[in-house]
């Protein structure tokens, strides 16, 4: 695990709203979902009420195949928040469908991840209120 | 579209000490600069009628009203981001070339040592804005929660693409304190460092050192801003406004612009310095001296290559070793200390020193410079100003 919690501090909780909830109701039942255009097939996010590229406001929550590639990356060496304990690493991952998501690995140490790392992703029920979608190293 | 270059002028300028606890509000901190820079202008309160302020600061507009005596306000305003300060001198600017105002103020005062850090609290509710929802709900549950981690994500992909190092990045620091070792009004008056120190500093948040990173400060500046007409009349040299824009692109956040396909070139930076070079008229080589957001060191390479100074990914090589950035090199930079060698205060002292440099009134004054150029807001809406002692 390269992210700790501090167990008397709650975690932050992301903010679940119309434009984002689909997502995060994917993230709840294990299963990665990207926003996606209804009028294009454009994959948007992070979620947008409208569709940047042709404004249709009709959308669909799309599964992702889970594989990306460690676009970028950074290791925490102090914790700037009394949840999660130091040091850890927040990965930017990007998803073979092309869009890019925050995240945390979950097998590997800060040392170990590499930009253009394959991974997949893997849910993290940290609490009853709170799923995260987070990744593991691949092959 | 109207071009503006030429036709308003920074005549007024009052700026705090740089301190780590300025005992006092961040209002009577707003109104002494104010005071000082009407002073220094030759300009009392009533002819005051407009103001500009940050969003983010504490002391609002009718405060500062009814603390000064202003019987005149009749133009005000906020500009938001931390890459407000050269947006907001060019929104002064609009103004009085506009007709719609004749002296306008602008200002900032920030107690960022003494007071509130600017770590918001964990709001949970709908009331919050888009950017707040966008950090609270896809970065902050997985602990990306500073903003020195925000900016080194990206700093590491710059490194990635173009082999930048660490070293590199030190350099920048290492400018800039030595600029700011020669100026008594920063935190870092006499005290340079080398790139061993750089080097030897702790990792806050990896591939960024402490010393990559600024440090809050406590100071406040006001700007009071005219027409060319006016400015002729007043007290000072008049530092006129060749040049301003302000940007941002699609997928543009706060130091957050994690999802657009190019994440190691800073676009708004790109297209608010296209835009402030065709309004001057000048391009690169005609600069003197820049003061460039080094609120983090990675992105003074970034913003060299975003503005033209140098090729895509060619910045981290133009700053190594400082000889081209240090007074006396090709394009000195931050010759007050900026961010990193004077002290933080988002860039607005960045245009104090653009403008006293076109005065001949800087602590590491630029012989005969002519024109300067002032970027704000690196890694998010960005804004810049090109200035120059005539028109």
């Amino acid at each position: 695990m390269t992210i700790q919690y501090n167990p008397e501090q709650p975690i932050p909780m992301p903010a679940i709203m119309w434009d984002n909830q689909g997502f995060w109701e994917g993230v709840k039942r294990h299963e990665l979902v990207f926003q996606k255009c209804k009028g294009c097939g454009a994959l948007v996010h992070p979620p947008r009420p409208v569709c940047p590229k042709c404004r249709s406001v009709e959308k669909e929550w799309a599964p992702s195949k889970g594989r990306g590639k460690v676009h970028s990356w950074v290791t925490y060496m102090e914790s700037p928040h009394p949840s999660f304990k130091a040091p850890y690493a927040v990965v930017l991952v990007e998803m073979d469908e092309g869009v890019r998501i925050i995240s945390n690995m979950v097998d590997v140490k800060p040392e170990e991840i590499e930009t253009g790392m394959p991974v997949e992703v893997v849910f993290d029920d940290i609490s009853e209120e709170l799923t995260l979608p987070k990744f593991k190293k691949v092959g | 579209m109207n071009n503006i270059s030429g036709k308003a002028a920074i005549v007024g300028i009052g700026m705090s000490q740089f301190s780590r606890n300025s005992g006092k509000t961040e209002l009577r901190a707003s109104c002494e600069v104010i005071r000082d820079a009407l002073d220094d202008a030759g300009l009392v309160p009533l002819d005051i009628d407009g103001l500009v302020k940050q969003t983010d600061d504490a002391s609002d507009e009718h405060a500062v009203t009814s603390s000064m005596g202003m019987d005149n306000l009749t133009f005000f305003g906020e500009c938001r981001w931390d890459g407000a300060p050269c947006a907001m001198v060019l929104r002064a600017a609009v103004g009085v070339v506009a007709g719609v105002a004749n002296y306008v103020v602008v200002y900032r005062a920030v107690n960022g040592a003494s007071g509130v850090r600017m770590i918001p609290s964990m709001r949970t509710s709908g009331q919050m804005s888009t950017a707040d929802l966008l950090q609270w709900t896809f970065h902050a549950p997985f602990g990306h929660v500073s903003e020195a981690g925000r900016v080194a994500m990206v700093a590491r992909r710059y490194m990635h693409e173009f082999g930048a190092t660490s070293k590199q990045f030190g350099c920048v620091t290492t400018v800039c304190r030595e600029h700011g070792a020669k100026n008594p009004n920063g935190l870092y008056y006499n005290k340079p460092i080398t790139i061993e120190d750089h080097q030897k500093s702790q990792s806050i948040v990896e591939p960024l050192k402490a010393l990559d990173c600024h440090e809050e400060a406590d100071c406040a500046i006001a700007l009071v801003i005219t027409t060319a007409e006016k400015a002729r009349d007043l007290r000072q040299k008049p530092v006129y406004i060749l040049g301003a824009a302000q940007t941002m692109v699609p997928e543009t956040e706060e130091k957050n612009t994690y999802y657009r396909p190019d994440i190691a070139e800073l676009a708004e930076v790109r297209e608010s310095g296209k835009r402030t070079f065709e309004m001057a008229g000048v391009g690169t080589k005609d600069i003197d001296v820049a003061q460039l957001d080094d609120s983090y060191s990675p992105f003074v390479p970034m913003q060299l290559e975003a503005l033209g100074f140098c090729g895509r990914g060619e910045g981290a090589a133009f700053c190594e070793g400082g000889d081209r950035i240090r007074i006396g090199g090709t394009l000195p930079m931050n010759t007050s200390g900026g961010s990193l060698g004077e002290g933080y205060i988002y860039g607005m002292n960045h245009i104090v020193e653009g403008a006293r440099q076109i005065r001949g009134t800087s602590p590491n004054q630029v012989k005969d410079a002519g024109l300067s150029l002032v970027a704000t807001g690196a890694g998010g809406p960005a804004s810049a100003l090109i200035l120059g002692g005539s028109r």
